[in-house]
């Protein structure tokens, strides 16, 4: 006969009400771990997706996803001058904040190396990959951009042409594709006013010299667009993806390349721990925290309704004892009920999950692994917690029945 | 000749010490035969429900031995066996009040009497029905006790401690929280279970209207006891 049961099915809405309360703490363990799992997915998912061998970014620096990384565009062309390299592309990304449709628009400006990437890696779900080199976007449904939207950024419109499902940046904003030179326009865009003044600067500046004076070409050539200055640089990238040769030397690639002293090259398992081990890591231990904190929350809990439970039947306890029932039959019915609201709580919070969890803003990833370990430690804490209970049932002497 | 289901020698229990000290039994010394119902009178305070107890194996004296079917379980506060186990075989209690486990049924709570003692399931099930029945209370085996009235109760109460079989029942004020009617059902029962199982009874009692079921009567004041000679109304035939 199972006492366990039976009692949990005399006082049923006492544990159901328990078992739920636990249900949702552990929810709420399992989601942190499954955040932190989404934190990482989300990190890596741009890094995994685009496809690079090496990275090349600003030298001494550790990369776009760790700092400011500034590299000139034409760094692309050095670097497809290597022997091995088959493919180098610019990379850009920035993140924006505008109000579109009277809402803020959050979204991660990822500048595609057109027209040798059109973006035929990304994976879409709907829509198509950008075909001219201006004014066409990709856009993650995360960002409520239907198909055929024009959205201004700058003193340009751009339509959405395709959809893509879940590629989102490392701090959860849906990213956007365009091309580099977009990007970089969309980046670097500055009002009128300030360009005219900056214009104005240029020729004043010229004006006091006596090369200006010399030459009044050259004023108006100042005052002209940046672009047609030819002593003025291209704009900067964040980045040159290089994609090697079909059995190329990796290694080779990288000492040629890290002779050079204006950059730094990072393999893509580099650029990835660099990330993680960044922003993620910090996440990782404030939710690992907080992860602790629940369970030990959780295990009080248990801990202190199996007692309250136990007291409950403390009587009953003793009347058994008095019959002559073994102490594993008194701790078995104590760390059953222990172990069965654990079991259940775990259960539920699988369960409610299964529909909380793809309402979170952020991306939630509930690994199998991480379940079992889940398991394991409900498993722990729930025979930790029925400890209490039973030292209390241990120390009850038989002749209490007698003296109630 | 078969052993007697208990016997006290010399049992004298002691609480406290120094200036506080109080004896609550001095050498009280019984036996009962299996098959003999006994039993004790007394007034509030003067050491029943310790004698009781102390024969139940779960209050020990301070010294006396106890001898239960022959086995010597107490010499003193010194156990002798395994007292948990020895009650488990050899021992049966009922109480003033029922003290039915609430989240059983009467079956069950009948059941796992059985069951702590090693019986299969099935078969606990079985002898546990048999015995609600032989109590007359068979219909409501599968009422939780707060259904049941507190004459049943006490029913299914007795039907635990005959559970195992005992050769010693013990009972304390069984009848206390009972009408007349029921607590005289209550008595005449343990006469009938002792004769028909031959188990010793021994009925610690304050209820004067049910001394005839008794075959013997034990009195107890300030600690020790003295057997009073009962006498029996003469039936005309």
């Amino acid at each position: 006969m199972n006492l366990a049961v039976r009692d949990i099915r005399h006082n049923a809405g006492r544990f159901v009400f328990t078992t739920v309360g636990i249900g949702l703490l552990l929810m709420m363990v399992m989601g942190m771990g499954g955040i932190y799992r989404g934190l990482i997915h989300e990190a890596t998912l741009l890094v995994d997706r685009v496809g690079a061998d090496l990275w090349v970014v600003q030298g001494s620096t550790r990369g776009p996803f760790a700092e400011i990384s500034r590299i000139s565009a034409s760094l692309e062309d050095r670097v497809r001058a290597v022997p091995g390299v088959a493919r180098a592309r610019r990379f850009v990304s920035h993140t924006i904040q505008r109000m579109h449709r009277g809402r803020p628009l959050r979204m991660v400006v990822q500048g595609l190396s057109w027209p040798d990437d059109s973006g035929g890696w990304i994976p879409l779900v709907a829509g198509r990959a950008l075909r001219q080199a201006h004014y066409e976007m990709i856009a993650d449904v995360s960002l409520r951009l239907p198909l055929g939207e024009r959205i201004t950024l700058g003193k340009d419109a751009y339509q959405v042409v395709g959809h893509t499902q879940g590629m989102v940046g490392s701090s959860g904003d849906g990213l956007a594709f365009f091309t580099v030179s977009d990007a970089l326009a969309i980046q670097f865009d500055v009002p009128g006013e300030a360009v005219r003044l900056e214009r104005a600067a240029r020729r004043a500046r010229l004006e006091n010299i006596e090369t200006g004076r010399l030459q009044p070409l050259l004023l108006d050539r100042a005052a002209g667009p940046s672009s047609s200055i030819p002593a003025f640089s291209k704009p900067q990238v964040s980045a040159v993806l290089v994609t090697l040769q079909p059995g190329a030397d990796a290694a080779a690639v990288r000492r040629t390349l890290g002779t050079w002293p204006d950059i730094t090259v990072y393999s893509t398992q580099e650029q990835k721990d660099l990330l993680l081990s960044g922003m993620v890591d910090k996440a990782k231990r404030q939710l690992g925290l907080f992860r602790v904190l629940l369970i030990i929350i959780s295990t009080i809990i248990i801990a202190l309704i199996i007692y309250t439970l136990t007291l409950d039947k403390i009587r009953d306890i003793a009347l058994l004892k008095l019959i002559g029932a073994r102490n594993r039959v008194i701790g078995g019915l104590i760390l059953q009920q222990s172990l069965l609201m654990g079991a259940f709580g775990y259960a539920l919070a699988w369960w409610i999950g299964q529909f909380a969890f793809p309402r979170f803003p952020r991306l939630v990833v509930i690994e199998t692994a991480d379940l079992i370990s889940l398991g394991f430690i409900v498993l722990v804490i729930s025979t930790l917690a029925s400890m209490l209970g039973i030292w209390k049932a241990m120390r009850v002497e038989p002749n209490t029945v007698l003296s109630a | 000749m078969s052993s007697p289901a208990v016997e006290v020698q010399n049992l004298r229990k002691v609480y406290g010490s120094g200036h506080t000290e109080v004896i609550a039994v001095r050498d009280a010394s019984l036996s009962i035969a299996r098959g003999e119902v006994v039993g004790m009178l007394g007034p509030s305070g003067s050491g029943k429900s310790t004698i009781l107890t102390a024969m139940a194996l779960i209050n020990p004296p301070t010294s006396g031995r106890v001898s239960i079917n022959g086995t010597p379980v107490l010499d003193g506060p010194k156990a002798l066996v395994d007292l948990r186990a020895f009650r488990r075989q050899h021992l049966g209690f009922v109480f003033q009040k029922a003290n039915l486990i609430p989240f059983l049924t009467a079956l069950e709570n009948v059941q796992i009497a059985l069951e702590v003692n090693d019986t299969a399931p099935r078969e606990a099930k079985r002898r546990a029905m048999e015995l609600l029945d032989y109590l007359g209370v068979g219909e409501r085996a599968n009422n939780l006790p707060v259904a049941l009235s507190g004459g049943e109760q006490q029913r299914v109460a007795v039907a635990r401690a005959l559970a195992n079989e005992p050769s010693l029942l013990l009972a304390d004020e069984p009848t206390a929280a009972l009408d007349s009617q029921r607590g005289r059902q209550v008595m005449e029962l343990f006469a009938k279970v002792s004769h028909e199982r031959n188990a010793g009874v021994l009925v610690v009692t304050h209820d004067h209207r049910t001394l005839d079921v008794f075959d013997r009567i034990l009195e107890v004041e300030d600690g020790s006891i003295a057997e009073r000679v009962l006498t029996r109304p003469q039936t005309t035939p």
